[in-house]
């Protein structure tokens, strides 16, 4: 309290002009203790942030398996688009929940499940039985039946997801977006 | 009594002054001295973005008065705004408007700047920080778009996952930073709102904050004139005595012009609005509703063209390194050319960069709305073909021409311009191919065809080379085998290894 008046009287103390005077000592002690408080609180504000901002970018969320329902449903020689959902939902995903992926069914327990993402730009392919192709809206990427890489820019054949056949349904194992850096 | 009046008015007048320090403020920041020559019209565009800030900030927040940050609700408030909501369809517009225009403004401020040499000593870091501005006000467009959270913002959002995943090592922790988790959901959305609303335009007005200050700390950039050098050393001077002999107060001496711009700035927001509207929700953020054509939006669509016409080998390395290297160049700028020549007249370079600069982003924004490298989904059930490529033909050529339609080539090659322009369009094809390449071309496919060798009879393709081996302006000009070959597209190697197997 009585430091106020003083602190008016000698508004230069920490900028230089003439010699301090002796008794900046304390002033100077208390003035290094704030700060280092103050970049100690820091220190440990942050540590909640980081951590509450950063989970998301060291957590590694496992895949999960996602039943897709009767392998009947999935008739040889097809492929169809399949959806699931998605295994980490939150109540407020609404229907960003729902996960669609193309089911190819080859022969009795041989499937192929590729995530709907294009491998060029991420963009939903779209399944055409006639030419047996997969095409891209947005950049003329195109697959073919078995995935592989059939024209455009896509750097690679389809994501496809892992699967297996119990008891008559056929599992996918989800719950990632595909991309170059995670092919699932 | 009245001058009694009056000497009480200001009394007031002078307390409120005193406490307020509202002349100072005056004298600091409006009031301060600008060159005469710097009241031109080509100095209106900074405050013109200003402008267009502050009013993006009044209709976003009016907007979140309906709007509902949640990804299971977010588009129902929208549609309740855009349809339901009483004058929701025009706020809507305006700030779709205010977007466009403040960074349309803000681009030619940029140019402006950078034409007439502003960013030299001693503006560099006034340079710099408007450089921070055009990367957030570029992020508040993004973080935008993807709050109109419908199809294109659900694609959009899956495009820059794509993009991000190119990332090498860290690549998939980044992703889940962007997305709040392994895939776009409830926590995207969130995580983007809080961006848009609150993140960037804290950032964006600090920013501002420091961008005015610096220019009233270091003064407006006097009209360049040719042959006029900066130096370090004499700079400071030299615009001392400019201010000293032509300068006026920015209010109300030099402001005028900067006036009659911000009211054509609100009047073409309010008329964009009222003639365009609001740009209408694109369906709802439903990934399993796969019959969707995703685009950008204006800003960002030049980054979708050079997605599609890059070599894939380059692409990565592009996509990834180039937007580094700009951001350098960007803001080493001041320091690269700190000092010399200020008018464009005499810097024929930075004319060239800026006619390049809009060329390329023009052609590349054009190409991207046109998407001619994209296939046209629909083509082969709803194209039709025109009489003369169908009339007069043989039972076996219209055979292959339903099988042309049928197995989707109409979706890449046009008839006569109708169909998708990804591959050539087939009008005259018999002009340019014999049977013998056509059957190759079809089998095997290359030169970015797909080989349909698995996925078509021989019958069918006998058909269907029959047919366009008929498509010429006549008989005459049907293509020939010749000694004195150009490669045909069919030399190159077929795309998939497997397809290059005849049926």
């Amino acid at each position: 309290m009585s430091d106020t008046p003083q602190q008016e009287q000698q508004p230069v103390v920490c900028c230089g002009g003439g010699a301090p005077p002796p008794a900046s000592s304390r002033r100077d002690f208390l003035l290094l203790l704030g700060l280092g408080m103050n970049g100690l609180a820091a220190l440990l504000v942050s540590i909640p942030i980081i951590g509450y901002i950063f989970t998301s970018f060291v957590q590694k969320m496992p895949l999960k398996w996602i039943n897709l329902g009767k392998i009947t449903d999935f008739p040889d020689g097809t492929t169809r688009l399949a959806t699931y959902t998605n295994p980490y939902r939150r109540p407020w995903d609404g229907e960003t929940a729902e996960i669609p992926c193309w089911v190819r069914h080859e022969t009795e327990n041989k499937f192929q499940i590729f995530a709907i993402n294009c491998t060029h730009l991420g963009c939903p392919v779209r399944w055409f039985e006639e030419s047996n192709l997969f095409m891209c809206p947005c950049h003329g990427g195109a697959f073919y039946q078995d995935g592989s890489h059939a024209a455009g820019p896509p750097p690679r054949g389809l994501y496809q997801y892992k699967y297996k056949v119990e008891n008559g349904n056929l599992w996918v194992e989800g719950g990632v977006i595909p991309s170059l850096a995670n092919a699932v | 009594m009245k001058q009694q009046i009056i000497a009480q008015l200001q009394k007031i007048a002078v307390w409120v002054d005193d406490r307020l320090h509202v002349t100072k403020l005056f004298e600091s920041t409006a009031g301060h001295h600008v060159p005469k020559s710097s009241g031109s019209w080509f100095y209106v565009f900074g405050s013109g973005t200003l402008l267009c800030f502050v009013l993006q900030i009044v209709t976003g927040s009016l907007l979140a008065f309906v709007y509902v940050p949640s990804a299971s609700e977010a588009y129902s408030t929208l549609e309740y705004m855009t349809f339901v909501q009483k004058m929701g369809w025009y706020l809507r517009g305006m700030h779709n408007a205010g977007s466009l225009f403040m960074v349309t403004i803000m681009i030619l401020h940029m140019t402006q700047v950078f034409l007439f040499g502003a960013y030299k000593y001693p503006r560099e870091l006034t340079w710099v920080s408007g450089c921070v501005l055009l990367y957030l006000t570029l992020g508040m467009a993004f973080t935008g778009e993807v709050l109109r959270f419908d199809q294109d913002a659900y694609w959009g959002l899956g495009i820059g996952v794509a993009l991000v995943g190119r990332v090498p090592l860290i690549g998939e922790n980044l992703i889940h930073l962007m997305l709040g988790g392994p895939i776009i959901a409830g926590e995207t959305l969130s995580r983007f709102f809080s961006l848009h609303v609150f993140i960037i335009p804290g950032l964006l007005i600090a920013t501002i904050s420091m961008h005015l200050r610096l220019v009233l700390a270091k003064g407006i950039n006097e009209f360049p004139r040719p042959g006029h050098l900066v130096k370090r050393e004499t700079y400071d001077q030299e615009y001392a005595e400019i201010i000293k002999k032509e300068g006026v107060p920015f209010f109300p001496k030099a402001i005028s012009k900067d006036l009659i711009f911000s009211a054509i700035v609100i009047f073409g927001i309010l008329l964009y609005a009222f003639v365009l509207g609001p740009q209408i929700p694109n369906g709802s953020p439903n990934p399993t509703e796969i019959d969707t054509v995703p685009r950008p939006d204006l800003p960002f669509m030049w980054i979708f063209a050079v997605a599609a016409l890059l070599p894939p080998y380059l692409e990565t390395v592009i996509l990834l390194v180039s937007p580094i290297f700009i951001t350098i160049l960007l803001f080493l700028l001041p320091f690269i050319s700190g000092t010399g020549e200020k008018s464009a007249t005499r810097r024929p370079a930075a004319v060239i960069i800026v006619l390049l600069t809009y060329i390329a982003l023009g052609v590349l924004t054009y190409l991207g709305i046109a998407s001619p490298w994209s296939p046209e989904m629909r083509a082969w059930t709803s194209d039709t073909t025109k009489a003369k490529y169908i009339e007069g033909r043989s039972p076996l050529e219209l055979q292959g021409a339903v099988i042309l339609q049928y197995k989707q080539c109409r979706n890449c090659h046009a008839i006569d311009g109708v169909g998708g322009h990804r591959g050539p369009d087939l009008a005259d094809v018999g002009t340019r191919l014999t049977s013998d390449q056509l059957i190759r071309q079809v089998v095997q496919g290359g030169g970015n065809m797909p080989a349909y060798g698995h996925n078509i009879t021989p019958d069918q393709v006998t058909a269907v080379v029959t047919y366009m081996a008929s498509l010429s302006p006549n008989a005459d000009q049907t293509a020939k085998n010749s000694t004195f070959p150009a490669k045909p597209p069919s030399e190159k190697p077929p795309a998939s290894p497997k397809a290059a197997k005849s049926p």
